[in-house]
């Protein structure tokens, strides 16, 4: 394995519910500045997945290397602090902060710098995600869509290495989901390392450089986009499921 | 763009608030020039009440941690501020900043005890630690046991020698003590560590994969908290010059009437630790005359709250109107 390359490498992952094995023996790697796709069916782990690499949650089974470095034992606020941010599927928004608050928290506390110092980037993540205009509001008065927006917008702020995007798409109109893609690419192009789960499969596959598929904790594919799209296995899964969103 | 008229507006706010606290806080550190005794006694006792519940609102409403054993503080400065002066000779004035020392110091060993306790379990937790500490205070027989000890005649002498003066200094001890609670809980509000706390309260998920240490925020405001507890325990006792571990250790004085104003009033908003303080005091004084039934009240109301306003009396007024008494809001 080139393990000096990888920006991140998970090696053997595995974690159960009781008896519910949600992760089984998940590996993979990604090469700094690569975009990797995540698809598969509604509780295949992709979630799962998202908490063992952050941290939110410890595996019962494998290891993970950021940057060269062995992360397993540390926490989610260290991880934070390395560079990896993540956007929570379901928005987790700190509700009684204004928007501009919870920008700032992200742009203070992942960098552990001061409030004043952060101000730019805090600012600088909500007009790139277009909450600017409702940046004095309370995040627990955002409809769903905008706290989506705000899961992307803190994730940014935290000026991260590695971003890991937890089903963003869903629900945009078309319009919302070409400035999406456009600022998903503007990121990429600045040099960070992109992890995305998404049905929405057009839009993922305008971005992403790898394709890796879940089903039942388990990887059952990864490759690039194309092949990955065309192989039975994936079509078996995706048959009917998601019909319109593989077009468009 | 903001117009004339907004800019006016946004800081003519502020400053009114701000003026109104000062004539306020004047009118108070004045009092023992127009108010009687029992006034006195009932404005400190209020102050003291008004500091500890913003004290345990920063605690359970913004750290997430319900202590039920704020009386373990409390109690521990006011026997700390006894035992320095009486056998180590100490002036109270010397005292009181070694009770906010030893009381702080007692919250940093409970700390990595008691916050492997979760939820109901550290409540639990909190509360045999502060039972613990009242037996272990009732047995020391050189401190009068059960029956407790007063404070030594030199050492009352030693606040000052006229009785006038000597109770308008304690006045101003425990009043200054709790504006100075009131103040520096709202200065923590408005500084970096305020603002991982209150993302602390919200979100603790989101805080902690945003880079916040959630242990630290904990342990810092714990012990900073218990620490003006003690401090307000001295004075506390120092005022009623006797102590006694059944009054010094009181779970119902120090802490489930402190939970009950702060529930009432709006549990994780300053404002409603403050809100909550005033009523609790304007019930107490207006059924004074009907023995325990205020407790009825109040106990009741705090359900009510609970059930219909998680966020309080003033969470209703924040929401519907947009007050805020003391802003702590970050503006880009
Ligand atoms: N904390 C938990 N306790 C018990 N079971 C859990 C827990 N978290 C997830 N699961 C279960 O693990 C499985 C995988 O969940 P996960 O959220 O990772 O799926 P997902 O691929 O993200 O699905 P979706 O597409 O619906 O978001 C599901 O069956 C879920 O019910
Ligand atoms: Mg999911």
């Amino acid at each position: 394995m080139m393990q000096s390359t990888a920006a991140i490498e998970a090696t053997g992952l595995s974690k159960s519910y009781g008896a519910l094995a949600v992760t089984r023996d998940v590996s993979f790697a990604l090469e700094p500045g690569c975009a990797l796709g995540i698809i598969g069916p509604n509780g295949a782990g992709k979630t799962t997945l998202f908490n063992l690499l952050t941290g939110a949650v410890r595996p019962d089974a494998g290891s993970i290397r950021f940057a060269g470095k062995d992360i397993s034992p540390t926490d989610a606020r260290a991880r934070c602090r390395m560079g990896i941010s993540r956007s929570f599927q379901v928005p987790q928004p700190f509700s009684g902060l204004t928007v501009f608050e919870n920008a700032l928290v992200a742009a203070t506390f992942a960098q552990g710098i001061s409030e004043q110092a952060a101000r730019p980037q805090a600012e600088d993540a909500l007009r790139r995600t277009g909450l600017w205009p409702k940046t004095a509001k309370k995040a627990g008065e955002l409809g769903l869509l905008d706290r989506k927006r705000l899961e992307l917008a803190r994730a940014i702020a935290t000026a991260p290495k590695l971003l890991l995007l937890d089903e963003i798409a869903g629900g945009l109109t078309d319009a919302e989901c070409v400035e999406l893609i456009q600022l998903i690419r503007s990121i990429k192009e600045s040099g960070v390392t992109i992890i995305w789960i998404e049905h929405v499969l057009h839009a993922l596959l305008s971005i992403v450089d790898r394709v890796m598929v879940l089903d039942f904790g388990q990887k059952i594919a990864e490759g690039e986009p194309r092949d990955i799209m065309q192989s039975p296995e994936v079509a078996a899964i995706y048959l009917g499921l998601d019909g319109e969103n593989t077009h468009a | 763009m903001t117009t004339l008229a907004e800019t006016t507006k946004r800081y003519a706010r502020p400053d009114a608030r701000a003026l109104v606290a000062l004539l306020l806080v004047l009118a108070v550190v004045a009092a023992p020039f127009w108010a009687g005794r029992a006034e006195l006694r009932l404005f400190s006792e209020f102050l003291s009440f008004l500091a500890l519940a913003v004290l345990w609102n920063l605690l359970a409403g913004y750290a997430g941690l319900l202590s039920v054993g704020q009386q373990a503080f409390v109690g521990l400065g006011g026997y700390a501020l006894f035992v320095l002066c009486a056998h180590a000779g100490l002036s109270p004035y010397l005292a009181i900043p070694l009770a906010i020392v030893a009381a702080g110091a007692l919250a940093a060993v409970f700390a990595p005890l008691l916050f492997r306790l979760d939820g109901a379990y550290f409540a639990v937790g909190t509360w045999v630690a502060a039972e613990t500490v009242l037996l272990v205070f009732a047995m020391i027989p050189a401190l009068g046991g059960g029956a407790g000890m007063s404070l030594p005649a030199a050492s009352v002498k030693a606040i000052a020698a006229g009785k006038e003066l000597r109770e308008s200094i304690i006045f101003w001890l425990v009043t200054g003590l709790s504006l100075a609670t009131l103040l520096g809980a709202y200065g923590l509000l408005r500084s970096r560590a305020g603002l991982a706390l209150m993302a602390v309260r919200d979100n603790r998920l989101a805080a902690a994969s945003l880079g916040i240490d959630i242990w630290r925020t904990r342990f810092v405001t714990y012990v900073i908290v218990a620490a003006m507890s003690g401090g307000l325990g001295a004075v506390i006792f120092l005022q009623k010059l006797r102590i006694s571990p059944s009054a010094a250790f009181s779970l119902n004085d120090w802490t489930v009437m402190v939970i009950f104003a702060v529930v009432i009033g709006g549990i994780g908003r300053l404002e409603g630790a403050v809100i909550g303080a005033i009523l609790y005091f304007l019930l107490r004084e207006m059924m004074a005359d009907l023995g325990a039934i205020y407790l009825i009240v109040l106990g009741s109301l705090a359900i009510l709250v609970m059930l219909f306003s998680r966020k309080g009396l003033w969470g209703l007024v924040e929401t519907r109107f947009g007050w805020s008494l003391m802003p702590t809001e970050r503006k880009p």
